[in-house]
C-alpha cells in the first residue's frame, strides 16, 4: 500500500464539498437528495481510509452501518418525495411555500 | 510507480468528474448516472484500502439497489424535464461554490496538518487485521462487539419498509353519498 493515506482523506474532503454544493445550489429534490447520498459516501470513504491508517476493523463496520442507514434513508426519503410530487406535481423544492411568511 | 498509485489516480480524477456531471446535469436521469459512476469509483477506492467486503457491498447496495430506486422514482414521477436554471435567491450560488471550495481547502488543510501528506499505512494489513479474509474478520467483529446495533439495524429496515409502503400509498377519496347509493344499486341489479 503505497498510495498516503491523506490522499484518500483529500479526495472524500472533495467529495463531500462537491455534495454540499450540490444540496446548496440544485432545486430538484431527487438532485438534492442525491447529493446527500454522495456525501455519505464521501464520509463512509473517510472512515475506510482510517480503518486502513489505524489497522482496525472498526472503520469499516461503522461505513458498513452507515450504509444500512443510507439505505432506509432513500427509501423513506423517496417515499416522500413520490407523496410530494403526488399532491402538487412538481419535484422543485421551492414549490413547496405554504408555511413562507 | 507502484500500482495501487496507478489505480489511484486513474479513478480519483474520474470520481471527481463524476461527482462534478452529477451537479451540472439539468436531467435528473444524467445526474443519476453520473452518481452510478462515481459510487463505482469509490467502490475502487474501498479495494485499495483492503476492504473487498465493502467494495461488494458498495457496488450491490449503493450502485445497484438504491441508484434503481432512484432511477425508477424519477422514471415513474416523469420530472427526467430538468429544472429551470433562473437563480431566484441573489448571488446565492456562487457563493455556494465558494462555500464548497473553502470546505475542500479546509479539510485538505486540516489533513496536512494532522497525518500529512507522506504519511503510509503500515503494511501488513491483509496479513494482521484482515487474517483469514476480509468477510471473516469483519463478521468476528460484527457478530461479536457490534451484535446489538446490528440486530436493531435490521429493525430499522422494517421500519423504514412500513413507512415507505405508508407514505406512498394512494389513499381514496372519500365516497359520497351519492356514490355510495348508486353502488347499492348496481351491487342489487341481477344481471
Amino acid at each position: 500500500m503505497r498510495t498516503p493515506i491523506a490522499y484518500f482523506l483529500v479526495l472524500s474532503g472533495i467529495l463531500f464539498s462537491i455534495g454540499t454544493v450540490g444540496v446548496l445550489v440544485r432545486r430538484n429534490a431527487l438532485v438534492i437528495f442525491m447529493s446527500v447520498e454522495l456525501q455519505l459516501n464521501a464520509v463512509n470513504l473517510s472512515l475506510v481510509a482510517f480503518a486502513r491508517m489505524h489497522g482496525d476493523l472498526t472503520g469499516q463496520i461503522l461505513a458498513f452501518f452507515s450504509m444500512i442507514v443510507a439505505a432506509a434513508e432513500v427509501v423513506v426519503g423517496l417515499a416522500i418525495i413520490v407523496a410530494v410530487f403526488r399532491r402538487r406535481h412538481s419535484v422543485d423544492v421551492d414549490a413547496a411555500r405554504e408555511l413562507a411568511g | 510507480m507502484p500500482l495501487d498509485n496507478v489505480v489511484f489516480w486513474v479513478f480519483a480524477p474520474i470520481s471527481v468528474a463524476a461527482a462534478v456531471g452529477m451537479l451540472t446535469r439539468r436531467n435528473a436521469i444524467h445526474a443519476a448516472l453520473f452518481l452510478v459512476v462515481n459510487l463505482f469509483c469509490v467502490a475502487v477506492m474501498y479495494l485499495l484500502l483492503d476492504a473487498p467486503f465493502l467494495f461488494a457491498v458498495q457496488i450491490v447496495v449503493y450502485a445497484g439497489a438504491i441508484m434503481v430506486l432512484f432511477l425508477f422514482v424519477i422514471m415513474l414521477l416523469g420530472v427526467d424535464r430538468g429544472d429551470d436554471l433562473k437563480e431566484r435567491l441573489l448571488a446565492q450560488r456562487p457563493l455556494a461554490i465558494v462555500l464548497g471550495a473553502g470546505v475542500a481547502l479546509e479539510i485538505t488543510l486540516a489533513v496536512r496538518a494532522g497525518i500529512g501528506f507522506s504519511e503510509r499505512a503500515a503494511p501488513g494489513f491483509a496479513e494482521s487485521v484482515n487474517a483469514g479474509g476480509n468477510t471473516q474478520a469483519l463478521a468476528r467483529v460484527l457478530f461479536r462487539e457490534y451484535f446489538l446495533p446490528f440486530e436493531i439495524t435490521s429493525v430499522l429496515l422494517i421500519i423504514a419498509a412500513i413507512a415507505a409502503m405508508v407514505l406512498a400509498q394512494r389513499r381514496a377519496p372519500a365516497l359520497t353519498q351519492a356514490e355510495i347509493d348508486a353502488l347499492d344499486v348496481s351491487e342489487a341489479d341481477p344481471t
